[in-house]
């Protein structure tokens, strides 16, 4: 059993704003690549070439069909990726502390060395957020990116994590959620972020922004209020023709 | 315990080389990490995107950061190699460059000197298309294009005759201005990260976006409102809104009288020669009649007030304004909502709703900017009015028989609300606006052992521009510019093969082709495609005698070649992504980039470009030989760096003259590729800021675009709403002019080459919709293009199969259940895939990504790979032919106006069927090339 912090200084996590993730995997493939040459062992792939391709990945994009019973389906695309819980069970279920939450930041991290690839925390963990690498056979798992986030070798702006930087969309924020001025606290508190799974009682530090409802769910408008905008003028050319002349007559200048 | 402690900055990489992204058409700027591996040699470690560019401001796609597996693909080719067994049985054997270029040599010489029209040059996705049209010219043949004819030539060429430019390349939506984004159709794959940052943009101000497409995927789920029209009726879609707003009069009259050709004159007398055409002064300029003075004056005049309601009587014609045309047909009530719901599968209520919008936003939430701008007729204004709505598509409304017409439709309503070149509409992106009476005409008079007499491609005028002989034939192999489709202005890649193969217009030699799948997604009827390739005509020789291909990787297509030229990945070549060419500007700034080898090939590969300066120089061609008959281009590099195309104008635009101070015009700088690396292999100037809008007719505009050598005299014009190249195409076939289309044809044309934006069903409804009651489509998939990045090892993971996905009314029909597997035909043929149950999809409409299914043993993935057994292409359904007409005559299954293929005109059925083994049709194993790969 390890312990978690009881507080910690930061809490840095991520916004997830499923209103504006088009779900075209670049997340998936920066963090891939970025974390297959740094922190830790790379993310190996099995059969590459072959028939049964797979692969570790930290961070992937499931997509969902809603079906409303008066409206049409919707499609969500939802990236997932470990959440950095407060309570986090992956953490307190390892046997060798090499699952652990930062005291300064509270990213939970896998240290490798001591890692003997069990995978108890895996089982731990409610929303499948980490895998074990088949190469290494060592847990690997989100460090939101913290080998860029204060790396004083890449330039200021970039020290983010990879998926932040390189969203197409602009879905992806990164920031501290103890501090309620920050660009997390307020996306949450203006759109309604959520806990995934709240129920589970892990007490998540990254948050989802819900899609915002679809006009085309709401009952097909009155057309009497449309009515004015669209209002005919005539019925044919000659009397459109005849108005438009009257019009641009009454026009200053004409 | 204590927490570990951890090294936070870490060496991120020993270098980082800037360059341009290749994994797809939409050149994002790229910082690609380096490290040295224990050789010293440089190896690609991570890519992101790079902030400073123009195109993707540091964000990067799926495609782009997976980039670094392309390098290490056990695909790729190593070498040069011939083939030694037959066509098909993949036996070759590895020769050197100089044998390689001894072989094309020796086939192209003796055939440039007879009949150079026998090698038809295709080059597929290529991006170098001013530099291979200049080898094609030089040459001599008229049988060259790239791959806009199966891709989205309806797009463009409806751009550029109605305004000059299209979407993608030719221009963008405001993203920071507009309220109202309608996007129509699949537009997932051109133009990628731009459109998901504009997306980003418009969700972060809370701008609605209405999404357009039988598929909720991709950007239409996250689109705020969803309109899940049946396919191929887009157009009929928009001509009601085209209806319901110039009923109501919410269109901008001031726009239309003096940006438009609404004013215009029209020839209205059934008998006059010129009927239908535009009333012009003895200089050719298009005559408006002044409202003030009450006669005709010239569109540009300074004071001119363009009048869209009187008439002009002279000599007993009557001449008629466009705009008259245009209510004649618009406000026909036959485009009222209420007659086309059923056909488009949309509400009368739901499309009034959108048009309400439209016209709310347009004119009541109208933009003002506070910025002067004088126009072309030396009018000053002190604000640019801006109506906020935009629109974008790409393929999904262009890949239809009537896609031409539908583009043409979409481009009209974008400029009735005024909302083209004004805030928060749609905005060119430099060096367009471009109006078609500024690109070239077509060339293709052929004479041996000597250049084409000019460019291949361009734009129609009218009948007299076709490619046609003193016998009415066609010229080029494709039947680009015939009159089976006049305004081909991308050429017909998807005929050429069919073409060659029947000798029809005529036999040719020499199939030379880059970058293009044939042997597999790039064309329709695969299966006869490789037939084609593998024909021997009675004398045991191959129908198509000899064929060339360049490719990096080890695709279907190279199993079938005689003679393969290895290409280099796109990190290690050099590559310009110019303005002569398809150009990467943003609507505020002109840009352009390089490629180079930001790493250096560990085999036997050349770009291709570089191998062209050889080639051309081995066949001694003008402009790749210097006075002495040596070679004048080392490489692509020295062309890139050195040809100058007009005085002043080269390839790149930026860093010009020898201090590399001139962007835009200046003369050859030999450090300019170095000065392009030094600025993260991009070059940008920003669109001064009185020039922002109206692009076409804003004098400040048009300066800087002659400064800047877009163009070398100001070009102000008049959007074309009313399009006299196709009026004249028209009148032709009512049997006007001496040059005069087949009489098999007129009926087709007098329809297909209407002046005025029309609707009219795609020809794939003409089968019976008992026995076919479905549409099927494919989308593109945001983490992979095409089959470029199938064989990568990241991306096959995202998407390694495809199944069919199914609506809940034709799921249920079957008793579908997961894991079932149906026999989808069309009048063509069959196939039998895994099927997937989708609700978010039109109840008529089943569909699957593009081109994820490969053939087994292409690409070096295992002969079991699930893309090989699990995925599939629809293009076994798609036939390049229509079914044949009661004359037994049969068609090009393309647009009538362009020749783009119909890809997304396919009806099929559907039934569920036993699991097979795998999916069917089932191809034999393409053997291991043995070398090579």
């Amino acid at each position: 059993m390890t312990q978690l912090p009881a507080l910690t200084d930061k809490k840095l996590g991520l916004v997830i704003d499923l209103d504006t993730c088009v779900g075209c995997h670049a997340c998936v493939v920066s963090c891939k690549g970025w974390n297959t040459e740094n922190y830790g062992a790379p993310l190996s792939d099995q059969d590459a070439y072959g028939a049964d391709p797979s692969g570790t990945f930290l961070n992937r994009v499931h997509s969902y069909e809603i079906t409303p019973k008066d409206a049409p389906a919707q499609v969500v695309h939802f990236p997932k990726s470990c959440l950095h819980c407060e309570d986090a069970p992956c953490v307190t279920v390892c046997p060798t502390g090499a699952s652990y939450k930062r005291v300064e930041d509270g990213i939970v991290l896998v240290n490798e060395d001591a890692c003997i690839g069990c995978g108890l925390c895996a089982w731990a963990c409610p929303y499948g957020a980490r895998e074990m690498d088949q190469e290494e056979k060592v847990m690997k798992k989100c460090t939101l990116c913290v080998d860029r986030i204060y790396n004083e070798n890449l330039p200021e702006e970039d020290r983010q994590p990879a998926c932040v930087r390189t969203c197409p969309a602009g879905a992806r924020h990164f920031g501290d959620f103890n501090d309620p001025a920050s660009n997390v606290s307020t996306l949450v508190a203006e759109r309604g972020g959520m806990d995934l799974m709240a129920e589970q009682g892990t007490k998540p530090v990254n948050k989802y922004l819900p899609p915002r409802p679809k006009t085309d769910a709401q009952p097909e408008p009155e057309i009497d209020i449309l009515a004015p905008l669209l209002a005919p003028i005539a019925s044919d050319s000659k009397g459109f023709l005849g108005w438009l002349d009257r019009t641009l007559d009454k026009l200053p200048g004409a | 315990m204590a927490q570990p402690v951890l090294e936070t900055s870490p060496p991120v990489s020993d270098e980082v080389r800037k360059t341009t992204c290749y994994m797809c058409a939409c050149r994002c700027g790229i910082n690609v990490h380096l490290k040295k591996d224990a050789d010293g040699n440089n190896r690609v470690a991570y890519i992101e995107g790079n902030r400073d560019h123009p195109v993707n401001k540091g964000v990067l796609c799926a495609k782009g950061s997976a980039g670094i597996m392309q390098v290490t693909a056990p695909s790729r080719l190593k070498a040069p190699l011939k083939r030694v067994g037959e066509r098909g049985e993949g036996k070759f054997e590895e020769i050197s460059w100089d044998e390689a270029l001894d072989l094309a040599t020796e086939w192209l010489a003796p055939l440039r000197d007879k009949a150079p029209e026998k090698l038809a040059f295709f080059t597929g996705r290529d991006q170098s298309q001013s530099f291979t049209s200049l080898f094609a010219q030089a040459y001599g043949t008229p049988n060259y294009a790239a791959h806009g004819g199966f891709c989205s030539v309806n797009m463009a060429a409806a751009g550029i005759y109605t305004m000059g430019g299209a979407f993608w390349e030719f221009g963008q939506p405001d993203w920071d201005r507009t309220k109202l984004f309608m996007l129509f159709g699949v537009a997932e794959d051109h133009d990628s990260n731009p459109i998901k940052m504009g997306l980003g943009k418009l969700k972060e101000r809370g701008a609605k976006v209405i999404g357009v497409n039988p598929i909720r995927s991709g950007y239409n789920a996250i689109a705020d409102e969803w309109v899940g029209i049946t396919p191929g009726t887009d157009g009929l879609l928009i001509l009601s809104l085209v209806h319901l707003l110039m009923s109501a009069g919410k269109i901008d009259f001031d726009y239309l009288a003096n940006y438009t050709n609404a004013a215009c004159l029209v020839n209205s007398d059934p008998d006059s020669p010129d009927y239908g055409l535009i009333l012009k002064d003895d200089e050719g300029r298009a005559l408006v009649m002044d409202r003030a003075e009450k006669r005709p004056r010239c569109f540009d005049k300074p004071d001119v007030q363009p009048d869209l309601t009187a008439v002009w009587e002279n000599n007993g014609i009557t001449h008629k304004p466009v705009f008259h045309l245009m209510l004649d047909r618009y406000l026909d009530k036959k485009y009222a909502p209420e007659a086309i719901a059923d056909q488009v599968g949309i509400s009368a209520t739901r499309i009034r709703a959108i048009a309400a919008e439209i016209a709310r936003v347009a004119f009541d939430e109208a933009i003002e900017l506070d910025q002067p701008w004088t126009d072309f007729r030396g009018n000053k204004h002190d604000k640019m009015i801006g109506r906020p709505v935009a629109f974008h598509a790409m393929r999904g409304i262009s890949a239809h028989s009537n896609g031409f017409q539908t583009c043409r439709s979409l481009h009209m309503l974008q400029i009735i609300l005024g909302a083209v070149e004004t805030p928060g509409g749609f905005r060119f992106k430099p060096p367009y606006p471009k109006p078609a009476t500024a690109h070239p005409k077509p060339h293709s008079k052929v004479t041996p052992g000597a250049p084409l007499d000019g460019p291949h491609l361009g734009y129609p005028q009218g009948p007299g521009d076709l490619a046609l002989d003193a016998d009415g034939n066609p010229i080029r192999i494709d039947k680009a510019f015939s009159w089976e489709n006049p305004l081909s202005a991308h050429g017909m890649m998807h005929m050429v093969i069919a073409n060659a193969h029947a000798g029809d217009p005529y036999k040719i030699d020499t199939l030379f082709m880059y970058m293009a799948n044939m042997a597999w997604n790039s064309s329709m009827n695969t299966a006869g495609t490789i037939k084609m390739l593998t024909d021997k005509d009675e004398n045991g020789d191959y129908v198509i005698p000899r064929f060339i291909y360049s490719d990096a990787y080890s695709s279907e297509t190279v199993a079938y070649a005689d003679l393969i030229l290895p290409d280099t990945t796109y990190l290690e070549r050099h590559d310009c992504i110019s303005l002569l060419d398809r150009p990467i500007c943003e609507a505020d700034a002109v840009a352009d980039a390089i490629r180079w080898p930001v790493i250096e090939p560990d085999r036997n590969v050349r770009g291709f470009q570089s191998v062209l300066c050889e080639l051309g120089a081995r066949l001694n061609l003008p402009g790749f030989v210097d006075g002495e008959g040596n070679q004048k281009y080392a490489d692509y590099a020295d062309y890139i760096t050195n040809h100058i195309r007009r005085p002043g104008i080269g390839p790149l635009a930026g860093f010009r003259n020898a201090d590399g101070t001139g962007g835009g015009r200046g003369e050859a700088n030999p450090d300019q590729l170095d000065a392009y690396i030094e600025n993260g292999g991009f070059w940008m100037e920003h669109v001064p800021e009185e020039a922002s809008y109206y692009k076409p007719w804003n004098k400040g505009y048009q300066e800087w675009a002659v400064a800047k050598g877009f163009f070398d005299a100001e070009q102000p014009y008049l959007f074309q709403l009313y399009v006299e190249p196709l009026r004249r195409m028209q009148a032709a076939a009512e049997g006007v002019g001496e040059i005069q289309p087949p009489e098999h044809l007129r009926a087709r044309l007098r329809e297909a080459m209407d002046p005025l934006p029309i609707w009219t069903e795609p020809f794939g409804e003409q089968v019976s919709h008992e026995d076919y009651p479905l549409h099927a489509l494919t989308q593109r998939p945001m983490a992979m293009y095409h089959s470029w990045g199938s064989q990568n090892a990241w991306l096959r993971q995202i998407h390694g199969r495809n199944p069919m996905y199914v609506p809940t009314k034709v799921w249920e029909a079957n008793g579908f259940a997961e894991g079932d597997w149906a026999k989808v035909s069309s009048p063509h043929g069959s196939i039998t895939v895994p099927v997937a149950h989708m609700a978010a999809l039109n109840s008529e409409t089943i569909w699957t990504w593009n081109a994820i299914g490969k053939r087994k043993g292409a690409w070096a993935l295992d002969k079991d790979a699930p893309e090989a057994t699990k995925g599939f292409l629809l293009n076994h359904l798609i036939s390049d032919l229509l079914p044949p007409k009661e004359d037994g005559m049969r068609y090009s299954n393309s647009d009538p106006v362009t020749g783009q293929a119909a890809w997304f005109d396919l009806r099929v059925r559907v039934e569920k069927v036993s699991a097979p083994t795998e999916a069917q049709p089932s191809f034999p194993v393409l053997p291991d090339l043995g070398v090579g790969q």
